[in-house]
């Protein structure tokens, strides 16, 4: 049937199994949104309060769910908007199809209004992305557009069209939706290699994080610690993938990741990892990063094998197919001496866990943890409550924990957290800080008008804290410009935009906040007041390594 | 630091050079030299590139490479695998005391004379980078006025072909 270029836009996004999309209107994506608003009875559009809001929701929407998040922008200041949320889903390989209205192609290249080059200026940091030049291009496009954000490691498309290809008419005709390249194991040559490597280690270490999550490889992992009889690591980007009460499970590593785990990884002969990149917050000092461990990578993108660091063997495949074809040339075996070892890590990480009274970032968290339910989705935004939430939540299902890792994004949070809402089906919790939230609380006005329960909470110490601990150690409490010294009142915002919450300064009265947060019906902020001085511990300094390591305040 | 060749496949669309030279800029591989072309198929165009870096630099390139979907096949040059040639225009100031020993090493390397003035006498030489190179340090000891080249093109021995190893 001839449809017109907006219509089959629409159409292929539903095609796709597309039923929200992310965005606000504009001058050069008007017919788009009068289609959207001709189909609105099979696509939900959630608009939102700025562009940057609307990516950060596809992107926490897509890391929900696992499929492709779709956030709509119009030309120019419209689509460089989007660009912090595009990048942010780039360094941590989310499937997120941004598209974009144009001037009309006759007017591309002569500086128009609201003009921009937003193929050229988005280059770096998506996948693909593309100009549909002609209506007839269009629907191949988006289809090949979700394709590839699905295949092999996942990643941001941009579809930029012009005015006119959104008006002008082709004949559309329906596809099923399009299925990313097949996975593929590593081959077996490179299998037998790692088998041998493997079955040769006394002291295993498996260590996961964002790959492993992509590829649902789950259950994998656990039957390889289970043969292995290893103790089990993550990246930032891995939180959520297994229970967190697992008894083989440590926690994050790295920067700010556990004591027994990072030791763990420090002291293991084998380093066992999957779907991981090793950036510089995993290592410390690469040189001294566990010296004494042979390193098996499995990674489906081939670039990322010895990028950073060596590995004995680099194995380019699926993680889930790769392990299903590793497992059976593995020897089952007992590592009774490092198993002793590792417990004596987790016991020396007992002694120095934080069981201080009063309303600290830890107790913060724990109360938090308590609310939670199995499904329940938490976003973060960046800085010291990120690390706190990150070292203290429990998380029973993966694709739970939805936290800017590579690019570090403050201000995602929100977005995020209303994205997972969508996603889960269910009511979504931010954990933030007040410099986070003051980046993109305006889309407190899309959870109130949407009516998304989202529980906010806010570790509110009046201070940028990540940045201070860093001018404390590093900068002789040099404080510049990290004293926010700001008077807003967070429960009075909350209430002018519609929403409600409340102050908390106990830890009785944050779990009094949470019972009413988690059964309001619109979202919930609660400002908690923590102390400035705060640390998040442990920490490597950067480029350190876990000689270095600070465990508590005064070593 | 070695020097190393590659020829990449691309799809044949506007801004894929550019899509290709973004990824060498943002990872800071330096181009020594590059040439781009259409090949037997419309669809497909082909860049020779060279850069110096090290061995991993070189791998890491070429992974990178296989990441974005326009390209569509990749293949290391080197002299034992192929045949490659380089185009050279240099001008040099004609200068009667030195004019009979320029044109004898012209002549010696094969240049072939394209232009001459009473000022100024321009070469033309194709050969293997490495032999342009001679010839330029060569011209040195004399008054080069400017040099234009294009970059290797190179194709392999024998009858494989870059399209054969299309992996994708």
């Amino acid at each position: 049937m001839l449809l017109s270029g907006a219509d089959i836009l629409v159409l292929t996004l539903l095609e796709q199994g597309c039923d929200t999309v992310f965005g606000y209107p504009g001058g050069q994506i008007l017919n788009v949104y009068d289609s959207l608003y001709r189909y609105s009875d099979r696509i939900r559009h959630i608009l939102t309060a700025h562009e940057q809001g609307a990516a950060h929701a596809a992107d926490g929407y897509a890391r929900a769910t696992g499929r492709p998040g779709v956030v709509i922008s119009t030309s120019g200041p419209g689509a460089t908007n989007l660009v912090t949320g595009i990048a942010t889903a780039y360094l941590d390989s989310v499937p997120l199809i941004a598209v974009c209205g144009n001037v009309p192609t006759t007017q591309i290249g002569s500086d128009s209004f609201q003009e921009i080059d937003i193929t050229g200026i988005t280059l770096p940091i998506t996948k693909h992305n593309y100009f549909v030049g002609s209506v007839e291009q269009l629907a191949p496009t988006i289809r090949e557009a979700f394709a590839l954000a699905m295949s092999g490691r996942p990643g941001p498309v941009l579809i930029d069209i012009p005015k006119d290809v959104q008006i002008a008419q082709c004949e559309y005709t329906p596809a099923p939706p399009a299925s990313p390249e097949p996975p593929r194991a590593a081959k077996e040559l490179r299998l037998r290699e790692a088998a041998d490597i493997i079955n040769a280690a006394s002291r295993p270490f498996l260590y996961f994080g964002g790959g492993l999550i992509a590829s649902n490889a789950e259950e994998e992992l656990l039957a390889l610690a289970e043969t292995l009889d290893a103790p089990i690591g993550c990246s930032l980007m891995g939180l959520s993938a297994i229970p967190t009460a697992h008894p083989r499970f440590l926690g994050m590593q790295g920067m700010h990741g556990h004591y027994a785990s990072s030791m763990a990884m420090h002291h293991a002969d084998l380093i066992l990892s999957l779907g991981v990149r090793f950036n510089d917050r995993v290592t410390g000092n690469r040189a001294k990063f566990a010296t004494g461990a042979k390193i098996v990578h499995i990674d489906v993108d081939g670039s990322e094998l010895s990028k950073t660091v060596n590995a004995a063997c680099g194995l380019r495949g699926d993680v889930k197919l790769t392990l299903q074809g590793l497992l059976p040339l593995l020897k089952p075996k007992k590592n009774p001496e490092w198993s002793e070892t590792v417990a004596r890590f987790r016991r020396e990480e007992e002694e120095t866990l934080d069981h201080r009274d009063g309303l600290t970032p830890r107790r913060a968290i724990l109360t938090l943890n308590r609310h939670l339910g199995k499904n329940t989705a938490v976003a973060t935004d960046v800085g010291q409550h990120q690390m706190w939430a990150a070292q203290n939540l429990t998380f029973s299902t993966p694709r739970r924990f939805i936290s800017s890792g590579g690019l570090g994004t403050m201000g995602f949070g929100l977005g995020a957290a209303i994205g997972a809402a969508f996603g889960t089906g269910e009511r979504s919790v931010l954990v933030t800080g007040d410099g986070s939230f003051g980046m993109c609380l305006n889309e407190l006005a899309t959870a109130v008008s949407h009516h998304i329960p989202v529980v906010i909470l806010l570790l509110n110490n009046g201070v940028l804290g990540m940045v201070r601990q860093w001018q404390t150690l590093f900068f002789n409490k040099h404080y510049s410009n990290t004293v926010l010294d700001r008077k807003t009142d967070f429960v009075a915002l909350a209430r002018a935009f519609g929403a409600d919450g409340e102050a908390v300064s106990t830890p009785e009265a944050l779990d009094e906040a949470l019972t009413r947060g988690f059964a309001a019906e619109g979202p919930y902020v609660i400002d908690c007041a923590i102390d400035k001085d705060e640390f998040v511990l442990p920490m490597l300094p950067p480029g350190g390594s876990m000689d270095d390591i600070i465990v508590r305040l005064g070593d | 630091m070695n020097r190393y060749t590659v020829a990449v496949l691309v799809r044949n669309q506007f801004g894929v050079l550019n899509r290709v030279t973004s990824m060498f800029r943002r990872r800071q591989f330096n181009i020594s030299a590059l040439t781009v072309s259409e090949t037997e198929s419309s669809l497909l165009s082909r860049i020779t590139v060279s850069f110096d870096g090290e061995e991993s630099c070189k791998q890491q390139l070429i992974n990178q490479l296989y990441k974005l979907p326009d390209v569509r096949s990749i293949k290391e040059i080197t002299p034992a695998n192929s045949i490659s040639c380089e185009l050279l225009l240099i001008k040099m100031r004609n200068d009667p005391a030195t004019r009979n020993d320029i044109l004898a090493a012209a002549d010696a390397f094969g240049a072939v004379t394209v232009d001459y003035s009473k000022d100024s006498v321009t070469f033309r030489l194709t050969d293997e980078s490495r032999k342009l190179d001679d010839f330029i340090n060569l011209m040195r000891d004399y008054h080069i006025l400017e040099i234009c080249r294009t970059g290797s093109v190179s194709l392999e021995k024998g009858a494989a072909t870059i399209s054969q190893t299309i992996n994708f």
